[in-house]
Order: structure tokens, then sequence, then C-alpha cells
């Protein structure tokens, strides 16, 4: 980086929304984004005109793939009556939705707007998981699909460098598994809203009721070493490693940072914003780390002047459990080699000193990939608002949260801090 | 052999001919397999073709039950898991490749760092040929 990154001028959040997240049969995208824009108006404390609003960036990966409709820019702003104003969608794989949010930032820094609408939506569910499967290795590199990676695959090879790298194991990523679940619970749009515990309590009901054998499963590690309950998808990486199919919408008003008190008195500042880029598993320097995330953190960081001990509260791009414990180490939050202790030793956990997914993560939470991006930035709107509800962080004085969003298998990656000032 | 342009399609036809081929920086050296038009190190433009020799180790790997439809139609499926994995090559570049000749069933036998050596895949006939890099233990 040869200069200061900053913007043109300051931008901040006044509303957010996002749907409810799960396989929906009877609801697409264009239903499923309502119900997120809905809610981000709603939430905008003075109210706004949706008329006022200049242009809308949306975030889809691959719905042309999943549901067979590309195009999304316009039947966004058609479905909310935004028509003959603006709409572009943005695309990054998993990160579609995080450089939707970033085009809208650049577009009021830049003095052509001031008032803009960020989401994305992703349909997934309607197709068989063999499809999905493919569907999504289209992010991967080619010369990672053409010999069979798939997404799980890329990160279960991930994870067996840095298994060997540090020494850690299974053992550690079910941490990880059993974090978001204990959070997902709290969180009312959850797609997964139960956690370990109460799944293995209720599978074992069902099998009395049905006069089945009785799993004998002495804790939740137990349960997750079970073949049976947590079966591998590309080892080591086992159905509960795993993020799932999901369907879902995001919204979030970006406003001009002088104008940001006519909605709300309490907007949220972008202070940091951060992307890299990444080549395949064969073009990486480091196997057990991804670049193009170090290097969106370092953006960020330098942009807002602090440093990872700041965070007081972070959305980190969990879509295999492999991924949060690395990208922990990316951020700077943990040393390298030190995330998987960090996460047993319980520090990330919603009353550890450094909240990692609250929101259950893209685990538990769901991960409709275009609406994931804005969402994530979503929980932190709730969290440094004090709006978070069972699942609020007991850290006093919050002032700097975080999100960051990786799109394939690590080719896209953001990192974004807002500030609450008051 | 240097008429060649260095991109995909060439490093297709030589793995088509049972050859691993890299590009190599004539100006810093650095070597890319597969084959790059520029330098990611000096971004010089000027490349020549090197032969890898094809002996590595293993780097990572992973070893996949859901598989996606072209490597279904292969015969892998959930109870017949496939190996993929990421080579270092003796001359220091890393490549994606196949794992064959482990049991993809039992991950916790195959060990990182064991050396291999190359194996060429070849699936479909004709026009319609592809190969697939595959390495298998030495």
């Amino acid at each position: 980086m040869k200069h200061e990154r900053k913007l043109g001028r300051g931008v901040a959040v006044v509303g957010a929304g996002m749907s409810k997240f799960g396989m929906f049969k009877d609801k697409g995208s264009k239903d499923l984004f309502l119900e997120a824009f809905y809610e981000a108006i709603a939430s905008i404390d003075k109210g706004m005109d949706p008329k006022d609003i200049d242009a809308i960036y949306f975030g889809n990966f691959s719905n042309d793939f999943f549901v067979h409709q590309g195009h999304w820019g316009p039947i966004i702003s058609d479905l909310i009556g935004h028509v003959p104003r603006s709409s572009t969608r943005t695309e990054g794989a998993c990160a579609s939705g995080a450089l939707a949010f970033r085009e809208g930032v650049f577009a009021i820094a830049s003095g052509f707007y001031d008032v803009v609408l960020v989401g994305g939506a992703e349909e997934m569910s309607k197709l068989p998981t063999e499809k999905v499967t493919e569907g999504l290795a289209l992010a991967t590199s080619p010369y990672e699909s053409k010999v069979g990676f798939t997404f799980p695959g890329v990160f279960g090879a991930t994870a067996t460098a840095y298994f060997a790298r540090y020494g850690a194991n299974r053992e550690h990523l079910m941490n990880v598994t059993i974090k978001s679940h204990n959070n997902a619970p709290l969180n009312p749009k959850a797609q997964f809203p139960t956690s370990i515990r109460d799944i293995m309590n209720s599978k074992i009901h069902k099998a009395r009721e049905k006069g089945d054998t009785v799993p004998e499963w002495k804790d939740e590690k137990d349960f997750l070493r079970d073949p049976k309950a947590n079966p591998v998808v590309a080892w080591p990486m086992h159905l509960y490693d795993c993020s799932p199919i999901s369907d879902g919408g995001s919204c979030m008003i970006l406003v001009a940072e002088e104008i940001a008190k006519n909605f709300t008195d309490t907007p949220l500042y972008i202070v940091g914003i951060g992307q890299g880029s990444g080549g395949g598993l064969h073009a990486k320097d480091d196997l057990a780390c991804f670049e193009a995330t170090r290097y969106a953190a370092k953006e960020a960081y330098q942009m807002s002047g602090l440093k990872p001990d700041d965070i007081q509260g972070c959305e980190v791009h969990d879509c295999f459990s492999i991924a949060e414990i690395i990208h922990l180490e990316d951020l700077g939050f943990f040393k390298p080699g030190e995330g998987y202790k960090a996460v047993s030793e319980g520090l990330t956990c919603l009353d550890g000193p450094k909240p990692i997914n609250t929101s259950g993560g893209l685990k538990c939470k769901g991960h409709p990939v275009g609406a994931t991006g804005v969402a994530q930035l979503y929980e932190i709107w709730k969290q440094l608002r004090g709006e978070a509800g069972e699942r609020q962080v007991p850290t006093k004085g919050l002032r700097f949260g975080a999100a960051h969003n990786l799109g394939g298998t690590g080719g896209t990656c953001t990192f974004t801090i807002l500030e609450r000032r008051n | 052999m240097n008429e060649l342009q260095f991109n995909d399609a060439s490093y297709e036809q030589f793995l088509n001919e049972e050859k691993l081929m890299g590009s190599k920086c004539t100006r810093c050296g650095t070597l890319s397999v597969p084959p790059r038009p520029i330098c990611v190190k000096c971004y010089g433009s000027e490349m020549e073709w090197v032969e890898m020799k094809g002996k590595g180790t293993l780097a990572a790997f992973t070893c996949i039950t859901v598989a996606p439809p072209f490597m279904i139609a292969q015969g892998f499926d959930r109870k017949h898991p496939y190996c993929s994995g990421v080579v270092e090559l003796e001359e220091g570049a890393r490549v994606d490749a196949r794992i064959e000749g482990v049991d993809a069933s039992k991950p916790e036998d195959i060990k990182m760092g064991m050396p291999l050596k190359v194996k060429f895949l070849h699936w479909g006939e004709g026009e319609n040929q592809e190969t697939f890099l595959a390495f298998q233990p030495a």
C-alpha cells in the first residue's frame, strides 16, 4: 500500500434488516429480500422515504445457477419501485454482499450519491445437495475444481496443512461448532437455532420413542465424533464443520455522514474498509492462512488507525470451522497458531473477551451466499446499537465492531469496521 | 515447443501427452506450474517451458465423499470417496492434483509429507479426451 486509504467523505449506516434464514419452499429471492428491506426501512429511527434512495447495489453469487435467473439488479429495483434509478449487481462468490456494501460506501464517499441501499439475496435450496455443491464449486479456482476439489474439499485440505503446522486436530474444530450452536438459539433469524446438546437430546428422545438403539454420547464432542451423527463431507470437514445450504436476504441503508443525523441519533460510521484477493491453493505461499484476509485487514486497520485489540466483537466468515480459526489469526486477533487455542479457552464466546459470531455464524445462522456479507454487518449493527436482545454481548461502552467476509476459497476477502460514536 | 502460449490450453495439451510442464521467468527465474504468461514476482513476460520431474511430497489433502456430478460420473460417491491434494514438487512449485493409490476411506492413514510421483489420468476418448493431473505414492 503506497498511500493511506481513506474515504472522500464519511459514510454511515442508518438502517438494517435481514430475512429469516433457512430453506424455504414457498419463498423466492424477491420475497426474502423484501423481508429484509421492510425491516431496514422500519429500523430508521426518524424514518425515510424510499424515494430518497439514489441507487442500489445488490450482491448475488449465482442465482443464475441455483434458480436459472440472472441480472438481479433491475429485478430488485423493479420490486421496490426504484425504477428508473440505478441498480447494480455485485459478484464475489460468498463475498458478493460485502462487495455491494463497499460499492455503496464508495459511491457515497465519492460525492456522487447521498443515500444508497445495499443488500443481497441467494436462493440455494431448490436444488439437491450434489447440484448445490457443483454450483458453489464454480467459485473455486479452475485448477482446484479440475482435480475434484469441492468447497468443503479446499477447506479440508487447508485444515490438514494447519493441523500439520500447528499441532491442532479435529477436536479443536469441534469447539467452534459447539460455540456457534450455543449462540444461535439466541438469534430468532437463525436457520439452526439449536445447541449441539439439544440436538443430541432430541435424537436420543426420538430413538427411544421409535424403539431404536439409544445412542450413548457422553458429551457434545462424543456426539460430533460419531460418524453416524456427523458424517464426513470432505475429510477432515464433517457435516457439523460446514455451513448449510440456505435461502435469505439482507439490506442496509447507507447515507453521507453529514446527513446521517437526519435519520437517526445513533448511526454507525464506516471507519475501516478493506478488500484483498487471492489465487488458488497451489498459488498460496502459505497453505495455513488466507493472504487476502490479511491484506483486507491491513487496509482497514490502517484506514481506521485501530488495532485488532480495539475490535470488541466480530462476525468472521466461518463457512467451515477451520476458516473461523484461521481468520481469527489472519485478522490479528490471535497470533498464527494460537487461534485454535483461543477458541478452546472460550475467549471467543459471547461473554468472552473477543466475542466472535454472536449471530451463530454462517454455520448456524445460515449462509445464503449473496446475502451473507450484509447480514454479518447487520449483526454488528444490532450489537453496537444494543439491540441484539438475548445475544447482546455484555461488554460495556461498545464502540467498534467488525465483519469479515470471504468469497470462494479465499479469492475475495473483505474486512469492515463500524463505529458507534455516542 | 516455445511457440506454445503460456496458458491453460497448452498446459492441458501437455498433460494429454503425459508431460507436467511449467513456465520459468527468464528474468528472475521464478517457476510457475501451471504456466503463467506474466511473472508474479517481477512482472516479466519472457517465459520458457520447463518439464517437471514429476516427483514431490504431499502438502495438504482432503478425502471427498460429497462429490460434484463430474466426479460421480467417474464412479465416486458417499461410499466411494476420493482424495484430492496439493503436491509440493521437487522443483519447488505446488500443484493441485488427484491423489491416487491411497485409501480415501481411511484418511487417518494418509501421511502429510509422503513422497509422491506423477500419474496422468486420461478420461474420455478422441476430442473429448481430458487428462487429470494425479500423484501416487512413490
